[in-house]
């Protein structure tokens, strides 16, 4: 990894006559690395914090060019770091994180053109900051990795709602993967409202469920098996031509489970079963 | 980077990996151009043997690619390998209803008929490798 590789192998002396060139000029050049870095994430974060930011991150760079034992090292990257969480959580771009480190190389080399210095020491401290670029972009993806982990927990903890469609009727609308874990929370909050409500029937809708396949199934009868010993009567709705084409193709027999395509017409077939009469009004 | 519409190859070893396969078949599907219905079927087959490669191979992997043969459209193939113990006796892991550990006992045989082109190769031991291929009608 880019920390291992980079930054501590980097011998600390050949910085060190940069560190004294930065010290010399440090307000040009990080006012310079201020405007450069401003003008690329536009508007996003304001001068002041990102001057603010910046400043932080100069000064432990500076220390960091001269520093032999690596204590400074671990405390700029340690920053850098949580500047680069930041960012990811805040949703910039790669390109504008990466950049808010690499702008500091035209910033030094600038203030060395404009001041005639040799370029000897800018080839060492152009490795040291295209290091701490590495450091940057693995941080930043490591925390796009974690805000993408953290969602999918936060899909998976969407808990399955039981509705009542009409007195003694209960709905269950399953949208996605229905595995083990999932097929318990289902389970659980049906046979809770089974008891709570007294409900004779309970509709199953599977249509935001994109594929059934032997486990989906399997999960299915088991959860209709446990309503039935409660006494009460599943249908299950929202089977579209494909699934049932699937469901075919595989094998998979629901008994006598009532199926219904839509909905619509399980609501309408407990409601008759349910024994109430719906008129057209004219 | 673009996205592969045609193919890929995923590591499954959690439940995850096996929705990650099934979405990458669907992807790959439909830009073969199967119906609906082929989809859904070719979904199917790939989400049970998926599942077998993980919970009776521990694990393995499934490469989706786009399969040609002379003067038609391309389809979809689909290899599932493991290094688990293998089937030692494949006749019965066919027959339906037969189950090795509490499920339906219809994936395989399910999703041999879900496909056009089923192949099986395994040996006790030696892993298993499933191919499997879907042709657009």
């Amino acid at each position: 990894m880019a920390e291992e590789r980079g930054l501590a192998t980097e011998a600390a002396g050949a910085t060190a006559p940069m560190a004294k060139l930065l010290r010399a000029d440090a307000g040009r050049v990080l006012d310079r690395w201020v405007e450069l870095v401003a003008g690329n994430v536009r508007g996003r974060i304001t001068e002041r914090e990102l001057r603010a930011e910046l400043a932080e991150l100069f000064d432990l760079l500076v220390r960091a060019l001269d520093d032999a034992d690596g204590a400074e090292r671990g405390e700029l990257r340690a920053a850098l770091a949580e500047i680069s969480r930041g960012r990811a959580r805040q949703g910039f771009s790669p390109t504008e994180t990466a950049v808010g480190v690499f702008a500091l190389k035209q910033a030094v080399l600038e203030a060395i053109e404009a001041d005639g210095a040799g370029y000897a020491g800018f080839v060492p401290f152009s490795a040291f900051v295209d290091d701490l670029g590495l450091v940057t972009f693995e941080t930043y993806a490591a925390e796009r990795e974690q805000v993408i982990v953290d969602q999918a927990e936060q899909l998976l903890e969407l808990s399955t709602p039981v509705v009542k469609l009409w007195d003694g009727i209960l709905g269950v609308p399953l949208v996605g993967t229905l595995d083990s874990a999932r097929t318990q929370v289902v389970m659980e909050s049906l046979l809770q409202m089974l008891v709570d409500t007294g409900s004779e029937f309970a509709v199953i809708d599977i249509t935001g469920v994109p594929a059934v396949d032997t486990e989906v199934a399997q999960h299915l009868l088991k959860t209709v098996m446990a309503a039935r010993l409660m006494g009460t009567d599943c249908v299950i709705s929202g089977i579209r031509p494909q699934i049932a084409q699937t469901i075919v193709g595989l094998g998979i027999e629901f008994g006598d489970i009532v199926t219904k395509a839509t909905l619509a017409d399980a609501l309408a077939y407990t409601l008759r079963r349910r024994g109430v009469r719906i008129e057209d009004g004219d | 980077m673009t996205p592969d519409t045609t193919g890929g190859e995923i590591t499954i070893a959690s439940n995850d990996d096996v929705v990650r396969v099934r979405q990458l078949v669907r992807t790959a599907a439909a830009a073969a151009g199967l119906s609906l219905v082929d989809q859904t079927k070719i979904v199917t087959a790939a989400s049970e043997l998926a599942r077998n490669t993980l919970i009776h191979g521990g694990g393995g992997s499934a490469r989706v690619e786009s399969a040609a043969r002379a003067g038609r459209r391309p389809g979809v193939r689909i290899t599932f390998t493991d290094d688990g113990p293998g089937i030692p006796d494949v006749d019965q892991a066919l027959t339906e209803g037969w189950t090795s550990g509490g499920g339906l006992g219809l994936g395989l045989p399910g999703a041999r008929r879900l496909v056009d082109e089923f192949e099986l190769r395994t040996e006790p031991g030696a892993g298993t490798t499933v191919t499997v291929t879907k042709w657009p009608r």
